[in-house]
């Protein structure tokens, strides 16, 4: 039996559904986009002409679900299906757009370049807890107006896994899609086993701004999927209540299902989000408080129920260290995101309200999200008799006896998570002949070791010289002569 | 060699890394029919696959069930093998006779159960008399048994004790250093074998394996 956890009953979510209805009409949402509004417009939706504020019916809503996919995957390099949007899948990937990264020597949060994503792509690249690998750091050493491309486009480079990703401006998404589709050799096929998924924000409390409803115009008009990732803070960008925070949330992607759905039906689109509660003594957007953990089971309950695909930003900190503040509010909400069943957890590496990343986080993470993984794992039958078929003519009463029988070495790794050595369980003497290191200090030296045993994949040759020539004439456009070069990739 | 008998000692090798018994007592009735010297079996065959389980449970890439079932395995072999080197009078090499035991007054034997299997999948010759021993038995043992080394378990930091008690006993005795004692358990440090002038200490069953075959002089 697989362990799930809901806060809502279904009493709750009929209303939370209903009254989301209700504000789709009053106050309604305001729509910033021309071609959004447009769009809304065509299908009869009342906007008003000074407020852009659109009235969406719920037959319009309906009619977008209905043609809204309720699964779909994403591909690898090699056109394995590897991530799954739908049902209760779970998968992680590493949080996105980062502006520091931890310096694990100096403990400075250090302004992100190149070589931080690099490392970063490197790292999560080698450690099987995550499923997609991200557009973790912003490259701070690149131009603005290429910052968005170039993060995908170094995450083609380095890696092999789906990526999660996203896009500032309405010009850089469409850079990025054609990226892809330059890399996948056409648009269709970039169309049909879709790498990337672009995170694209609303803006609460009930706005789709300009860019965000853009991009997801855009997106859909491509075939490459969105996950929509809705802010609503409770207490200050929305409603104090747990129930009023996830009502407006329910309210914001139900009107971004609907732009998407009208842009293009049938397009891939996820119930995502980053809901958080509003810090009332610090004025701070914690991602490792409970309560925002609580936000985000509860709105991919309401996902659930009308079957799509979920997303959400768990297992990250507010913390600026690794520290115990980290492993706890990280491990916690992890848990938290994998027993709620959320098919994409965004958020591994992150520290400080989801400003800075950091590689040593990332592997340390990854032992919470196998743990988390194991726990939904469940407890399995896995003999006919539940213990007496133990008991053979071979049991001599010692506590040994079960090393010993051939099921023991069969399915030990099936009912016991393995950890790596970034979880001490060494007597004292082996951890002091070890360094005597906190979780810390073992991932520092697991970072180094992966970073040391990297590989940077194979590609097509053909597809990574159409990668550069892109990438080169966006940074020439956007003025830059050279791009930053890149350690053991010569570029043609 | 021929390509047959290659094949037969990799297949031995690998019926230990796999643990199955009834795989590696299959190929040690095949070698015999096969007239292939048993000491040659267990040297060039089933040894292999110990000491590769071994290192790579040093290294971590194995874990305990498969080191005790390859364990288990090289026994089951070696118990095929052992009538046919006594025909031939030639008994297979033994590394030397160990007692096992855990003190008096404690009942943990899991990691001495361990040491059990690895030892004699390594060539010792082991007596394991199980728990809650008295030092005086276990040294009757010894001296019956003409054992070159004593292992001796205590988990309970109140029952540590008991190793000192026997290597005192064994001093009052002069049999020292004839019987080695090592000394293994949770509580047990390399301070706390010094202290009471014990041979040597293991952490773990692989690293007990060395440190026998170092008190042996057959490191």
């Amino acid at each position: 039996m697989r362990p799930k956890l809901t806060l809502l009953s279904d009493y709750i979510i009929a209303r939370i559904l209903a009254e989301a209805y209700e504000l789709l009409l009053r106050p309604g949402i305001k729509v910033q986009n021309e071609e959004a509004r447009h769009l809304l417009k065509r299908e009869g939706v009342v906007i008003d002409a000074d407020t852009h504020v659109a009235q969406i019916p719920s037959s319009l809503v309906h009619r977008a679900l209905e043609s809204a996919p309720r699964e779909f995957y994403l591909y690898d390099y090699h056109g394995n299906p590897t991530v799954h949007y739908g049902g209760d899948s779970v998968h992680f990937d590493p949080g996105s757009s980062g502006i520091t990264m931890l310096n694990p020597d100096t403990l400075e949060h250090d302004t992100t370049e190149t070589e931080h994503l690099i490392r970063l792509l490197k790292v999560a690249e080698q450690i099987p807890q995550y499923d997609a690998q991200s557009t973790a750091v912003i490259c701070h050493d690149v131009p603005k107006d290429i910052q968005d491309s170039y993060r995908l486009y170094l995450a083609l480079l380095y890696s092999k896994k789906p990526i999660v990703t996203g896009a500032f401006t309405n010009k850089t998404v469409q850079e990025m899609i054609d990226m892809l589709a330059l890399f996948a050799g056409s648009p269709e096929a970039a169309r049909e086993k879709p790498r990337a998924i672009f995170d694209v924000c609303p803006a609460p409390p009930l706005i789709w701004s300009n860019f965000g409803a853009g991009n997801l115009i855009q997106l859909a008009r491509a075939g490459i999927p969105a996950e929509i990732v809705s802010v609503p803070l409770a207490g200050a960008a929305a409603p104090v209540t747990m129930l009023g925070t996830v009502t407006q949330h329910t309210a914001e992607v139900l009107a971004g299902i609907v732009i998407h759905q009208l842009a293009h039906p049938g397009s891939p689109i996820v119930w995502g989000g980053a809901a958080a509660i509003f810090d009332m003594k610090k004025g701070a957007t914690p991602m490792g408080a409970i309560e925002t953990a609580m936000l985000d089971c509860s709105y991919a309950q309401v996902a659930k129920t009308l079957g799509m695909p979920t997303h959400t930003y768990l297992g990250a900190t507010d913390s600026k260290l690794v520290d115990a503040q980290a492993g706890l509010e990280s491990g916690i909400t992890a848990m938290v995101g994998a027993l709620s069943g959320i098919n994409m957890i965004s958020g591994s590496g992150m520290l400080d309200f989801l400003a800075c990343h950091s590689a040593e986080k990332l592997v340390i993470d990854a032992e919470g999200i196998a743990m988390a993984k194991r726990m939904i794992g469940g407890v399995k039958q896995h003999t006919d008799t539940l213990a007496t078929g133990f008991y053979d003519d071979k049991i001599n009463f010692k506590g040994g006896d079960f090393l010993k029988q051939k099921i023991t070495m069969k399915l030990f790794r099936e009912e016991q998570h393995l950890p790596s050595d970034i979880i001490d369980r060494n007597s004292t003497r082996q951890w002091k002949e070890s360094g005597s290191l906190d979780a810390f200090g073992r991932a520092k030296l697991r970072v180094k070791e992966l970073l040391a045993s990297y590989r940077r994949p194979e590609l097509d040759s053909d597809q990574t010289a159409r990668l550069h020539s892109y990438m080169r004439d966006l940074a020439k456009k956007a003025g830059l002569e050279e791009l930053p070069r890149l350690e053991d990739l010569e570029v043609a | 060699m021929s390509e047959e008998i290659e094949k037969l000692y990799k297949d031995m090798a690998q019926s230990i890394i796999d643990g199955d018994s009834d795989i590696s007592v299959d190929l040690a009735k095949k070698s015999i029919e096969m007239n292939i010297p048993p000491l040659d079996a267990i040297t060039k065959g089933f040894v292999i696959g110990v000491n590769y389980i071994g290192d790579q449970f040093g290294a971590g890439e194995a874990f305990l069930p498969e080191l005790v079932m390859a364990g288990e395995a090289m026994k089951a072999a070696v118990a095929v093998l052992e009538p046919e080197l006594l025909k031939l009078g030639e008994a297979r090499e033994t590394m030397g006779r160990v007692i096992l035991a855990t003190v008096e007054g404690d009942i943990h034997e899991i990691g001495k159960t361990l040491v059990g299997t690895m030892l004699s999948a390594s060539g010792f010759e082991v007596t394991d008399m199980g728990v809650d021993q008295p030092a005086d038995k276990i040294i009757g043992k010894a001296l019956e048994i003409d054992a070159n080394l004593i292992g001796l378990s205590a988990l309970l930091t109140t029952t540590m004790v008991r190793q000192r008690e026997l290597i005192e006993e064994l001093d009052k005795e002069n049999l020292r250093p004839r019987i080695k004692v090592m000394v293994g358990g949770a509580p047990i440090t390399r301070d706390w074998a010094t202290k009471i002038k014990a041979d040597g200490t293991s952490e773990d069953a692989v690293g007990a394996v060395q440190l026998a075959k170092q008190l042996v002089g057959k490191a």
